[in-house]
């Protein structure tokens, strides 16, 4: 039961900590548990349809049908958490002052809540269909452990729920006017961690086959494989063995990222700055 | 210009990447993995086929290789492993890591 608890529970601790990270920056947005929620329900449907077609999935693109899906679901994750940070960055300031004027509700972020909610999805996707082959594995096995088994599934499920729970509560102690700081930082190195993920996902399917010698191997200080290396490597992208063409990717993500919303940031201001004249009536 | 580059990152990918054809092979049955040691030579790409003769799924997972794969029941799998450095690398079934366990030696 231990087994699969830890099996369990270290393939959903990634997804935990997204939809923690999500709630967090999503603050304020009405409706937004909902977005979670069908992003939770079409990651966990698209695990099932995943896992039923693993066979089929794998034979794919000369074999390389799993790889090249991996790669591209955690690109549009990329590019869906960029969008969301480019929003921000031209609205936070504005929602966080809303938060505090009008109680939390603030109408104008729903939009970027479907890209959310993409990300969510996405990351239950990945982590959960892996759960669903084990899980089924154990099922289909007749034995007397199934039962006990299958217990420590559950309880991995809940570890993981109670992951997201740490993650956000642990955002919000954040005061208001920081806490979308911080969550645009924190969404920028997820966004370059699942960048750098991608690109090892290419290499291993035959593609983008340059730069890929370690360029360093930290796994003696701390191996990604430890708790702690774990969840440093959901959360900013740590690897211990990374090689050249993922940290380009990395820092080239962190940079498109930061000049996507630096630039967002300057057009909202600019035109705020032409529209404060309030237009004359018309005579 | 788009279709360029991407040709040269296909040409790129597939003018060095290990072929499957001279793929090491590699099975797995009760999950127990046969050989259980695997010898490549280090520096050079090397491509690892894996046979599930069982009926359930198993993911090859190797924290040092860097690689997770799942490979259906009753299917093959391409495992890709990157230019290693002369060493022991560590893999597992993750599904059964009791009794699916073995080594690939780089030298």
């Amino acid at each position: 039961m231990l087994a699969s608890l830890l099996i369990v529970f270290r393939e959903i601790i990634e997804a935990g900590l997204i939809v923690g990270i999500v709630l967090a920056a999503s603050k304020g947005v009405p409706r937004r548990s909902l977005w979670v929620a069908y992003g939770v329900a079409g990651g966990v449907l698209g695990a099932c349809i995943v896992a039923a077609f693993a066979g089929e999935l794998e034979s794919m693109f000369q074999g390389s049908g799993q790889e090249l899906f991996n790669a591209s679901v955690l690109l549009l994750a990329v590019v869906m958490l960029t969008w969301h940070n480019v929003w921000m960055a031209g609205h936070g300031r504005q929602m966080a002052r809303e938060m505090r004027e009008v109680g939390a509700q603030v109408a104008a972020g729903e939009r970027t809540l479907a890209a959310l909610a993409i990300v969510v999805g996405v990351a239950v996707l990945r982590e959960g269909s892996e759960v669903v082959l084990f899980l089924y594995g154990i099922a289909s096995q007749p034995g007397t452990t199934t039962a006990s088994l299958l217990l420590g599934g559950s309880l991995g499920v809940v570890g993981g729920i109670a992951m997201s729970a740490l993650m956000y509560y642990g955002l919000l102690a954040i005061p208001a006017h920081k806490l979308f700081r911080v969550t645009s930082g924190l969404i920028t190195l997820l966004a370059a961690g699942m960048a750098a993920q991608a690109v090892l996902f290419l290499q291993q399917a035959g593609y983008l086959q340059v730069l890929m010698s370690t360029v360093w191997d930290t796994s003696r200080i701390l191996s990604q494989d430890s708790i702690v290396g774990r969840l440093l490597h959901t959360l900013v992208g740590y690897n211990d063995t990374p090689n050249g063409a993922q940290l380009v990717a990395y820092v080239a993500t962190i940079a498109a990222v930061t000049v996507l919303m630096r630039w967002e940031h300057g057009r909202q201001a600019r035109l705020k700055a032409t529209a404060v004249p309030a237009p004359l009536p018309a005579e | 210009m788009k279709t360029t580059l991407i040709i040269a990152v296909l040409a790129i990918g597939f003018g060095t990447s290990a072929s499957a054809d001279d793929a090491i092979a590699l099975k797995l049955k009760d999950h127990k993995f046969t050989p259980a040691e695997i010898h490549v030579k280090a520096n050079q790409p090397n491509v690892i086929a894996m046979t599930n003769e069982d009926t359930t799924a198993e993911e090859f997972d190797s924290t040092s290789l860097k690689v997770e794969k799942v490979v259906a029941g009753n299917s093959t799998g391409n495992v890709r492993l990157r230019p290693l450095a002369p060493g022991r690398y560590p893999f597992m079934g993750e599904f059964h890591s009791a009794t699916a366990q073995g080594v690939v030696i780089a030298e």
